[in-house]
């Protein structure tokens, strides 16, 4: 029941493309579309719902579709349920969202179409249920995704991204490819249930698991294949970079988990230090890349890389502990991993929610151009600071959730008896809490940059607070990263199935801890009570200003800034977003991107200004992509006079491959 | 119940009452130490009166952001003092956050005052801002993997427990634990604003970094970010007090006995870390600014290498 559900709101996205085609020039397009799509994702989220916290049996479909010997395999279970939660709560509040911001796109025809087809594609991969209908789903998705990042093709960096992101997108769809013909086996035995119950060699298995890490990890944002994530997800339509950053790369870890922990069986201890490493490197560096960016919506982008590195240090783990058969740790981990996904999926949603309200308003994603709007734009500048804190891993709200049950998972580790392990398990930790740290410095940045001070231009001091259909979607978002926060015992019983189904335990049923705290383990161990964190905060603030006010003063003056005697009239004399990371880019980027500072000075008695030049090298787009690039450039060059042979020479090359393919064929056994 | 309740109720207002009188005996024993009179040891509950009564002057730009940062640094920095154990242990409360909470609390704090610096848009905010997020980056991992060490050794992330645990002498003497309450010690002095990292009794000098921050506040705003500020240095003289000097704490279940000997344990511990903070300060110069992250880097890297130790020598 469910499944059809799922796969008629899937329909539903379809037929709303179609009619967008013919209605896409009037307003009434955009409330058909993003309408259309809002009543549809609200469908398929109180579906996946009911599933997830129903608890119903897995259901599977076969529909006529695809390949004809093998049809088209749909199946729900508790972990498609779940994403299907995540997916269609962001679809929802990204339409929601568009239904006000959509009016101000100055080219409707070429994102309209593609937005259900989109949501369409990443409802579909959910619960796609063989290799066929999975890599079809998964490319559908790429490719309407590509064609929103494309939405601004005059812009000629949006160009690059969208070529960038093609290229990386059908690197990750061939590497899934060659896994899942690697799973699959010479008899061709593509449906998942098969699949699942083929038990591949040890090293089949890990080749399959290197190249889903290279295919979902190109998706999801892992360093160093995620080049192309900070450059496409800025250039589509905001509402369409929430999807993005919010989501998509949440599918592609469902791919992972779905492949990982569901098809390959029983997994080896090593597997989890090859995921662990990367993610923790992905942590540290994705963080670092976007305390030096001072685009805002870029630097989201960046971060969405550090968030996919905490997400994979909870699956590490869990990797880890199934392999050594301790379920109920392998649960801790895996339910903090999911619950991270949740959380990422509402928080970053938000920000690059917000970050689409200050480009309408100001027309600027350069934080050097912005400033001061929190007195423009106060509610917009609210709803971004929530999710500020929220991302930052800062209690009492959501984020602080995920990472403090990462954290206790990895202070479950010393419990693992692999060596490796107990030397990769703690430097990782370290790089989690270093992440987390320079996440809340960053993001003092974003907000206060962009929000806090003086307006820098005319744009930013004339901004308008945005739209109501932006501002409800927002403040959802911002109510749900509290709610996260202060009652995360549901959610965490909420995941209970698909860890139970997964790797085969699940954390304490938290329901029935007194006073709603979370109790991962044991009491005596470790507890934390968002509620009560958030209610003595309340508590003490709110009697401060009271005890305050009424016994001492509550006087108020206004005045011009002190600045020790010396303030400076222009914005210019203002931290600018450059500055305000020079000593992190002191600290940390001499090293990891060998950050240079110019200082030329004129001589004295000259008049020209001073300079500082900053120069940033990308160390992975210069030892990893380029390489590549120009390799492929060179073959492509080299290559090329095939292109203008005579017939002749094709019949003879032709000839020549068969010869091969026959030789080949008689040599192996 | 009751008692725990006055228990805990006695902890939230004998860390409120103590504060500044430990920053007060600081002053004053840096002073002497420099052979002047120095201000009365009371001052520092003078100041925050006089303040408190005092009309605030608002920056003409100030945002409302501005205006509710005090009122929040405080409600999460006092919540998070009156979760650390001073004078009794099992504090009733102590179940709704563990250690890496109260950590995370104290940077939920700071994450706002990093704003607060911001708001106003002037050329010392900023400067303050930047240089503190620079400093938590490194402070703040280097004491999660002190966490990491303690929790490792006592079982546990809930601070009662690791308190009563290490009271208890089962451990012993350990490596990691040196190495960790070396690195807390460094923690707790750049975490502080203290010398080397900061000069507390600065103004007007470009290599100030906390007191920048707060310079666009004034009367009872400025009276709660000092307020804070006391009670943070309280909380990690208790914190290590709690953790490495367990001696004389007293136990849940103790009879009033038991509790007037860990309220004067507690407060001959806040003297002698006030002296010792006191003696090391005038002892040493201040840092240039980026010397600060080698000095931090030993509190990391110490606190990495007692939680490698940890992890190696402990399995269960």
């Amino acid at each position: 029941m469910t499944l059809t559900i799922i796969l008629l709101c899937a329909a539903a996205f379809l037929i709303i493309s179609a009619l967008s085609l013919a209605l896409h020039t009037s307003a009434l397009g955009r409330i058909l579309v993003y309408g259309g799509s809002l009543t549809v994702s609200a469908v398929g989220l109180a579906a996946g719902l009911a599933e997830l916290l129903g608890q119903g049996p897995a259901e599977a479909l076969t529909l006529p579709l695809g390949l004809p010997w093998l049809g088209a395999h749909f199946r729900i279970d508790a972990l498609s349920a779940f994403f299907l939660v995540v997916v269609n709560l962001g679809a929802a509040a990204a339409s929601l969202y568009a239904l006000g911001f959509g009016r101000h796109e100055h080219s409707p025809q070429r994102v309209l179409p593609f937005y259900p087809l989109f949501l369409a594609g990443m409802t579909l991969v959910v619960v796609a249920d063989d290799a066929f209908t999975f890599l079809f789903t998964w490319e559908f998705m790429s490719l309407s995704s590509w064609a929103l990042v494309m939405a601004h093709d005059r812009v000629s960096e949006n160009l690059r991204a969208g070529y960038v992101y093609l290229v990386m997108a059908s690197f990750g769809t061939l590497t899934l490819l060659l896994a899942f013909g690697l799973l699959a086996g010479p008899e061709g035995a593509y449906a998942f249930g098969a699949i699942r119950d083929s038990h591949p060699s040890s090293a089949l298995a890990t080749l399959v698991l290197i190249l889903v890490l290279i295919g979902t990890g190109s998706k999801a944002g892992l360093v160093p294949l995620h080049a192309w994530l900070p450059l496409a997800h800025p250039a589509a339509p905001s509402h369409v970079s929430a999807l993005l950053s919010g989501v998509m790369t949440k599918v592609a870890v469902y791919a992972f988990v779905r492949i990982v922990f569901d098809l390959l069986g029983e997994p080896v201890w090593w597997w989890s230090m090859l995921v662990l490493v990367l993610a923790g490197i992905t942590c540290v560096m994705g963080v670092l890349y976007a305390l030096m960016q001072h685009d805002l919506k870029r630097l989201l982008a960046y971060h969405t890389v550090e968030n996919i590195g905490i997400i994979f240090i909870g699956l590490g783990l869990a990797l880890a502990f199934q392999a050594y058969g301790m379920a109920w740790a392998s649960a801790l981990a895996f339910t903090a991993a999911l619950l991270h996904v949740f959380n990422h999926s509402l928080f970053k949603s938000l920000l690059f929610l917000g970050s689409g309200a200050v480009l309408t308003a100001t027309g600027e994603r350069d934080m050097e151009h912005l400033g001061g709007l929190i007195h423009r734009m106060p509610l917009t500048a609210f709803t971004f600071l929530v999710g500020c804190v929220a991302i930052s891993a800062l209690p009492p709200l959501n984020g602080f959730v995920s990472e403090w049950l990462t954290f206790q998972a990895i202070l479950l580790s010393p419990q693992l008896p692999a060596w490796g392990l107990k030397f990769i398990v703690p430097a990782v930790g370290a790089l989690l809490a270093l992440s987390a740290a320079l996440a809340a410095a960053c993001f003092v940045k974003a907000f206060g940059v962009t929000f806090l001070g003086r307006p820098r231009t005319e744009a930013a001091a004339r901004a308008r607070e945005t739209d109501r259909f932006s501002l409800t979607a927002m403040f959802a978002l911002a109510a749900l990263c509290l709610l996260a926060g202060i009652l995360p015992g549901y959610f965490i019983d909420a995941l209970a199935p698909v860890a139970q189904s997964m790797v085969g335990g699940s954390m304490p049923l938290q329901r029935d801890v007194p006073y709603l705290s979370i109790v991962p383990i044991a009491e005596a161990r470790s507890s934390y009570n968002g509620l009560l964190v958030f209610l003595f905060m309340l508590f003490s603030a709110t009697a401060a200003v009271l005890v305050i006010h009424r016994f001492a003063s509550n006087r108020l003056r206004r005045g011009p800034a002190w600045d020790c005697g010396y303030p400076d009239p222009s914005p210019a004399t203002q931290y600018t977003a450059s500055s305000f990371a020079q000593p992190i880019r002191r600290v940390f980027g001499t090293l990891v991107f060998r950050a240079r500072e110019q200082v030329e000075m004129p001589p004295p008695g000259d008049a020209a200004p001073a300079r500082l030049t900053v120069r940033l090298s990308d160390i992975i787009w210069d030892t990893l992509y380029e390489p590549v690039a120009r390799a492929v450039d060179y073959a492509a060059g080299w290559l090329n006079p095939l292109q203008s042979l005579s017939i002749r020479h094709y019949l003879g090359l032709v000839f020549a491959a068969v010869v091969g393919l026959l030789l080949v064929l008689a040599i192996s056994p | 119940m009751i008692l725990d309740l006055a228990v805990q109720a006695a902890q939230m207002l004998l860390v409120l009452a103590l504060a500044p009188l430990l920053t007060g005996f600081v002053r004053k024993v840096k002073a002497r130490l420099l052979l002047r009179q120095g201000p009365p040891l009371f001052q520092p509950y003078r100041d925050l009166l006089r303040l408190l009564r005092k009309e605030v002057v608002l920056a003409e730009n100030a945002s409302w952001l501005f205006r509710t940062i005090p009122y929040l640094i405080f409600a999460a920095t006092w919540v998070a003092a009156s979760l650390v154990p001073t004078f009794a242990n099992g504090l009733i409360f102590s179940w709704s956050a563990d250690l890496i909470a109260i950590v995370a609390l104290l940077g939920t704090a700071r994450f706002f005052l990093a704003l607060g610096g911001l708001d106003i848009g002037t050329s010392f905010g900023g400067i303050g801002s930047s240089r503190e997020v620079m400093i938590a980056s490194l402070a703040e991992p280097a004491m999660l993997m002190i966490v990491f060490t303690l929790a490792l050794v006592a079982g546990s992330t809930q601070l009662s427990t690791m308190a009563s645990f290490l009271a208890s002498g089962e451990e012993g003497l350990r490596v990691s634990l040196g190495m960790a309450a070396i690195a807390l010690i460094i923690v707790a002095i750049a975490e502080n604003a203290r010398i080397p990292v900061d000069n507390p009794a600065t103004h007007l000098e470009l290599t100030m970094v906390h007191e920048a921050m707060v310079l666009e506040y004034s009367g009872r705003h400025l009276a709660l970010v000092d307020l804070s500020a006391e009670l943070k240095l309280l909380l990690y003289v208790s914190l290590i007090a709690c953790l490495f000097l367990p001696w004389g704490i007293a136990t849940p279940d103790a009879g009033a006995r038991a509790l007037v000997i860990g309220v004067t344990a507690y407060v001959v511990k806040l003297a002698a870390a006030g002296f010792l903070l006191a003696i090391f300060e005038t002892s040493i110069a201040k840092m240039r600014v980026f010397r600060v992250p080698d000095f931090l880097g030993v509190a990391l890297m110490l606190g990495l290498l007692a939680t490698l130790l940890m992890f190696v020598s402990r399995s269960h």
